[in-house]
């Protein structure tokens, strides 16, 4: 077994993911069929490899990546609020943080 | 009315005024309002914006002034890209009602080149699928065999061409999500190289392998789409500077000669045998169209589904982490912030999302991100190793797009690492960053569509498109 149900509590509280009991078992197994087939990877050696970290290199990005920093009016906030569930203009709404 | 529209045909029609743009693009929403109850390929029409550029183009028509390359071309999008005013779901309950204030690069300039964007398509929930079955929104009809799935995770946008109820589509492809669906359909279909079309408003899934592309009837028409959104974007800093060739001028050029790579790892087992006997009839063609055919090896392809399903998980994992509750989207539960953030999620995302997230945020976990992730990475140069060994030796690859065709709904839904191995042979050219298309490669038993692939080199989509339109043109589709 590659993952037990203990790991999947675990990452899905690491991702803020309520799951029910019933999908923390199904998951369980469906991942641990996954982590073993992907556990063919450990049939290549791979000690002198690098990392592939980026797609396009460095001569494609160097100019794509870099410009001016120029200031641009930017007028959609309230736009953007309207599409949020509790919105509370200029702000977001959430629920309570801190408790006193 | 015709009904096999062409681009071309498109713009000699309404030039000549034998049909206006507002009038065609009403038949258009005629075809989807008889089919789309059956197909469930559209999930939200947007028929004021369509007419309103219809109009536009109409004017233009009068007025006498030259005629943008697409004008009055109906053209569908996948709904994981942002449209302004138009509802984008991703295929998802959590943006069941998310109207974006803007809209994606590719779809402003489809429309900036007088395409009619009819509406947004259905596909696998935030375009993790092979079958576009994990829509939030029920799943999509292959229209060439209806009891089928038409592929994913562009099922929407594949679907809505093949069956003639648009002219040319958008979908996406992180794994072979254009490509897949493009062959269970029967039509072209294309994935740009890493950085040659802009991502911006493309929601986001796993950002080092998203890419947008078209699908069209012909290959014609999938270079005129390509022509219009490739290129540099300033608003995305991964699209590159490197020069958009005439991709139509492009395709008319003598495919004798050229080095045609064929991989005999893509042939191994698990390939269906009537997909074979197509793949193999079409490689046919290529010969007596003159290309040198060349026994190739990419040694690293058994590895590429491993390590696209920790690498496309451990990004959408990261990706995902914005669905919240607080910005946009689904809110479920006020008691606390936490509570908040991991029942929304819970209650939002759909089955295979919150596997995937899980799965994801396994292989980046502390303890588990070298034996995973890393190791992932690291065979994933491997995999873009021998793409560039391949392109010292020929001009392009071809292999098969899928290794079956279309299968039955409900077929593979039970066990998500099947359905991950129905991209066996899309998956690498995603990682290796490589332009990949799709071609008609004839039908199983006169029905089921088989797709041929042909990956080129980076930038190199000119060749790719040039080689599928000798091969449509010799007679790929019905080989």
């Amino acid at each position: 077994m590659k993952i037990s149900r203990e790991d999947v509590v675990r990452v899905a509280e690491l991702a803020y993911l309520d799951l029910s009991d019933a999908e923390l078992e199904t998951y369980r197994k469906q991942i641990d069929d996954i982590l073993e087939y992907v556990g063919k990877l450990n049939e290549l050696d791979t000690a002198n490899v690098e990392p592939m970290a980026q797609v396009l290199t460095d001569d494609q990005t160097a100019d794509a990546t870099l410009r001016e920093d120029v200031v641009v009016p930017c007028e959609v906030a309230g736009e953007i609020l309207k599409q949020a569930p509790d919105p509370e203009p200029p702000y977001f709404r959430v629920p309570k943080v801190i408790e006193r | 009315m015709m009904t096999n529209w062409t681009i071309d045909g498109v713009k000699e029609a309404i030039a000549a005024k034998k049909v206006s743009a507002r009038e065609l693009t009403g038949d258009f929403y005629r075809r989807i309002e008889a089919r789309n109850s059956e197909l469930n390929a559209f999930l939200t029409l947007s028929p004021e914006r369509a007419y309103a550029q219809a109009d536009k183009m109409d004017a233009l028509i009068a007025s006498g002034k030259p005629l943008p390359p697409l004008a009055g071309v109906p053209i569908a999008i996948k709904d994981v890209l942002s449209t302004r005013g138009t509802r984008t779901t991703c295929g998802s309950k959590i943006l069941e009602n998310y109207i974006p204030p803007y809209d994606a690069t590719a779809v402003e300039r489809l429309e900036s080149a007088g395409a009619v964007i009819l509406g947004k398509t259905n596909c696998d929930e935030f375009a993790m699928g092979s079958s576009n079955e994990n829509s939030a929104y029920g799943p999509v009809r292959n229209p060439e065999a209806m009891d089928r799935v038409p592929g994913g995770s562009s099922g929407g946008s594949a679907a809505v061409v093949a069956a003639g109820l648009a002219v040319a589509s958008l979908g996406t492809d992180t794994g072979g999500s254009i490509r897949q669906p493009g062959a269970l359909c029967g039509i072209p279909a294309m994935m740009g190289s890493y950085g040659r079309v802009s991502r911006y408003g493309l929601i986001a899934f796993a950002s080092s392998l998203d890419r947008v592309g078209p699908f069209a009837t012909n290959v014609k028409d999938v270079a005129a789409v390509m022509a219009v959104i490739a290129g540099r974007d300033p608003k995305d800093s991964t699209s590159t500077t490197a020069p958009v060739p005439d991709y139509r001028a492009e395709l008319e050029k003598p495919v004798k000669g050229l080095r045609l790579g064929i991989p005999r790892d893509y042939f191994a087992e698990g390939m269906d045998e009537g997909v074979r006997k197509k793949i193999e009839a079409g490689i046919e063609i290529f010969k007596k169209l003159g290309c040198q055919l060349i026994d190739i090896r990419m040694p690293h392809t058994d590895y590429a589904i491993a390590a696209y399903y920790i690498i496309a998980t451990a990004e959408a994992s990261s990706n995902l982490a914005r669905y919240d509750g607080v910005r946009y989207g689904l809110r479920t539960n006020n008691d606390s912030l936490l509570s908040m953030y991991r029942k929304t999620r819970g209650v939002g995302f759909g089955a295979e999302v919150k596997r995937r997230i899980v799965l994801g945020t396994y292989v980046l976990s502390a303890g588990y991100y070298d034996a995973y992730y890393l190791k992932g990475q690291k065979v994933r140069a491997l995999i873009a190793q021998d793409f560039r060994d391949a392109f010292t030796k020929v001009d392009a690859i071809v292999t098969p797009t899928s290794p079956v065709p279309a299968f039955k709904l409900g077929e593979r839904t039970d066990d998500p690492l099947q359905m991950y191995l129905a991209d066996i042979y899309t998956v690498t050219g995603s990682l290796a960053g490589v332009p990949g298309i799709s071609v008609p490669c004839g039908r199983i038993n006169d029905k089921l569509p088989v797709g041929l692939q042909l990956f080129g080199p980076a930038f190199g989509e000119a060749r790719v498109l040039q080689l599928a339109h000798a091969f449509e043109q010799a007679g790929g589709a019905t080989v």
